[in-house]
C-alpha cells in the first residue's frame, strides 16, 4: 500500500468533497420541494394531476439514473450549442457546465423516489387528526402546513435517512459526465499515479464518513420529533 | 323574559329538515333541531340511527344532501348541486367552525404536539391570538380539566381519559359558542368514563351550550334539558329530558331508554 500521494491530492479531494456535498444537498432540497407536491396530489387529487405525478414517479424509478444522466447531458445538453445566439446569452455559463445537468438529473431522481415516499407518508396520517384540524376552522393550507406535512414527515423520517444515503452513494455517477466530485478525484489519482486500490479505499472511507454524518443527523432529528403511537 | 323574540335571537344552532344520503343509503331523512344559548341537547338513538352524522353535519364534516343549518344565527350558504349541497363560501364555513368546539370519539389530538401545543394551536394559527395570551388561556383550560401537570407531555403518553380531557380543553380554548360532543366516552375503558363525564357535567352546570351525541343514558338524562331520540334518520321523540325518558308514547323510545330504569 502506498499512501504518499495523499498530501499532494488532498486539496483536490477537498474540492471534490465540496462538489459532492453541493450535489447531494441541493438535489435533496430541490428534489423534496417537488416530492412534497408530487406525493400530495396523489392523495388529494385532482385525478389528472395524480396520474401525471404517478407517471413521473414510475418513469423516474423505472429507469437507471445513469441513463437519465446521460440523456440529459449528452442528449439535451448537446442540443443547446446548436441554438443560435445561445453562446452569447446569460444562460450559457450554466449550460456549458456539467454540474447543472448532474444537479437536474439528481433532483429529478430525488423528486421521483421521495415523491413516492411522501405519497405514503401523507396517506399514513390518521384521518381523524386532519378532521379535527378542519373542524376547528383551519383552512386547507393551514391544515397542510401545521398538521398534515409535519405529521407526514414524522412518519417517514427514518425512511428518508436511508433514501438520502442511497442518493449520496449514487453521486459518483456524476463523474461520468465530467463532474469531479469525490469519486472523480479518486479516478484522477488512479490515472496519474497508477495506484488502483488505495484511491478507491480512500474514496470509500469518505463515503462511509458522509453516510455516518447523515445517519447521526437523522437520529438526532428523530429524537427531537415525538414518535407516533 | 322568555318571549318568542328573545328565544329566536339567541339560537345557537338550528338545523332544518336535514337530509343526508350516502350512495343509496339515506342516513338522515329530514331532521330538525334547535339549540338555544345555554341548552344542553342530547342526541340519543341506536347505532346507525344517524346521530353522529347529524352532529357532523352541523360543522360540515359531512355535507348534507339538503336542508338548512344556522350557527350563531347565521345561515350557512350553500350551492345546490346534483351531488348535494356545497358551501358557497368556504371562508364562512371556516369562520363558523371556530364557533363550534368539537370533541371526537377518538380524541384526534395532534400527536406531533404536546398537550399544551394542541390547546394553543387553533387560538394562535386560526384565531391569530398573541402567543402569550394563547398560552395563558391554554394553561387555564388545562387546569380546568385537571391536566396542567401533563401540559408538556405528548398525547401518546396519556391515558384515554386524559387524552379526551385534553381534547375538551382544546375545544374550549377556541372560545366556542357551542360545544359538540361526538360520543366522547365510547372509546374509553369503563373506569375512565367517569372522569370525562365529570368534566362535561361541570361545563353544563356553568351554562355552556352543548350538543351531545352519547350512549350514556343516565348521563344524558341528568345533564340535558333537551333530548332527541333518533331512529332510522328521523326524530322519533324529542322534548325535555323528563318527556323523552319517562313520558314518551313511542314504543321504540321506551324500549331504548328502558336500559337505565
Amino acid at each position: 500500500m502506498v499512501w504518499s500521494w495523499i498530501p499532494e491530492y488532498l486539496p483536490k479531494f477537498m474540492d471534490g468533497l465540496l462538489v459532492t456535498l453541493q450535489l447531494l444537498s441541493l438535489s435533496i432540497i430541490f428534489g423534496m420541494l417537488f416530492a412534497i407536491p408530487i406525493g400530495l396530489v396523489q392523495v388529494t387529487g385532482p385525478r389528472w394531476l395524480a396520474i401525471i405525478a404517478r407517471g413521473f414517479c414510475t418513469v423516474v424509478r423505472g429507469t437507471p439514473l445513469l441513463i437519465q444522466l446521460w440523456l440529459l447531458y449528452y442528449g439535451l445538453g448537446s442540443l443547446f450549442p446548436s441554438i443560435p445566439g445561445i453562446r452569447e446569452s446569460f444562460m450559457w455559463p450554466i449550460l456549458r457546465e456539467a454540474f447543472p445537468f448532474a444537479l437536474l438529473a439528481f433532483t429529478i431522481s430525488v423528486a421521483g423516489y421521495e415523491g413516492e415516499i411522501m405519497r405514503g407518508a401523507f396517506k399514513s396520517v390518521p384521518k381523524g387528526e386532519l378532521e379535527a384540524a378542519r373542524a376547528f376552522g383551519m383552512s386547507r393550507f393551514t391544515v397542510l402546513r401545521r398538521i398534515w406535512l409535519p405529521r407526514a414527515f414524522q412518519n417517514v423520517l427514518p425512511t428518508l435517512a436511508g433514501e438520502f444515503v442511497l442518493t449520496l452513494k449514487a453521486t459518483p455517477l456524476a463523474a461520468t459526465i465530467t463532474v469531479f466530485e469525490v469519486y472523480g478525484i479518486g479516478s484522477i489519482v488512479r490515472q496519474e499515479t497508477y495506484r488502483i486500490y488505495e484511491p478507491l479505499l480512500f474514496v470509500a472511507g469518505i463515503y462511509i464518513v458522509l453516510t455516518g454524518i447523515i445517519v447521526v443527523f437523522f437520529r438526532w432529528l428523530e429524537q427531537r420529533v415525538p414518535q407516533p403511537v | 323574559m322568555d318571549n318568542g323574540l328573545h328565544r329566536s335571537s339567541n339560537e345557537a344552532v338550528v338545523v332544518e329538515n336535514l337530509h343526508k344520503q350516502f350512495g343509496d343509503l339515506e342516513v338522515l331523512r329530514g331532521v330538525s333541531l334547535r339549540a338555544h344559548e345555554g341548552d344542553v341537547l342530547s342526541i340519543i338513538g341506536s347505532s346507525g340511527s344517524g346521530k353522529s352524522t347529524l352532529l357532523r353535519c352541523i360543522n360540515l364534516l359531512e355535507l348534507p344532501t339538503s336542508g338548512e343549518i344556522k350557527v350563531a344565527g347565521e345561515a350557512i350558504l350553500f350551492n345546490k348541486t346534483k351531488k348535494g349541497l356545497v358551501p358557497t363560501d368556504i371562508k364562512q364555513v371556516e369562520r363558523l367552525r371556530t364557533k363550534l368546539g368539537m370533541v371526537f370519539q377518538s380524541f384526534n389530538l395532534w400527536s406531533h404536539m404536546t398537550v399544551l401545543q394542541n390547546v394553543m394551536e387553533v387560538p394562535i394559527h386560526v384565531l391569530k391570538l398573541p402567543k402569550a395570551e394563547a398560552r395563558e388561556q391554554a394553561e387555564h383550560f388545562l387546569n380546568r380539566v385537571g391536566l396542567w401537570e401533563k401540559r408538556d407531555q405528548f398525547p401518546a403518553f396519556l391515558s384515554g381519559g386524559q387524552q379526551q380531557r385534553a381534547a375538551i380543553a382544546r375545544a374550549l380554548a377556541i372560545g366556542p359558542r357551542v360545544m359538540l360532543f361526538d360520543e366522547p366516552t365510547s372509546a374509553l375503558d369503563p373506569e375512565l368514563v367517569g372522569e370525562v363525564l365529570k368534566v362535561i357535567k361541570d361545563l353544563a352546570n356553568e351554562g355552556r351550550t352543548m350538543i351531545l351525541v352519547t350512549h350514556e343514558m343516565k348521563f344524558a338524562r341528568d345533564v340535558s334539558n333537551q333530548v332527541i331520540f333518533l331512529h332510522n334518520g328521523l326524530v322519533e321523540e324529542s322534548g325535555t329530558s323528563q318527556q323523552v325518558f319517562y313520558e314518551t308514547q313511542s314504543e321504540r323510545c321506551k324500549a331504548f331508554v328502558s336500559s337505565i330504569h
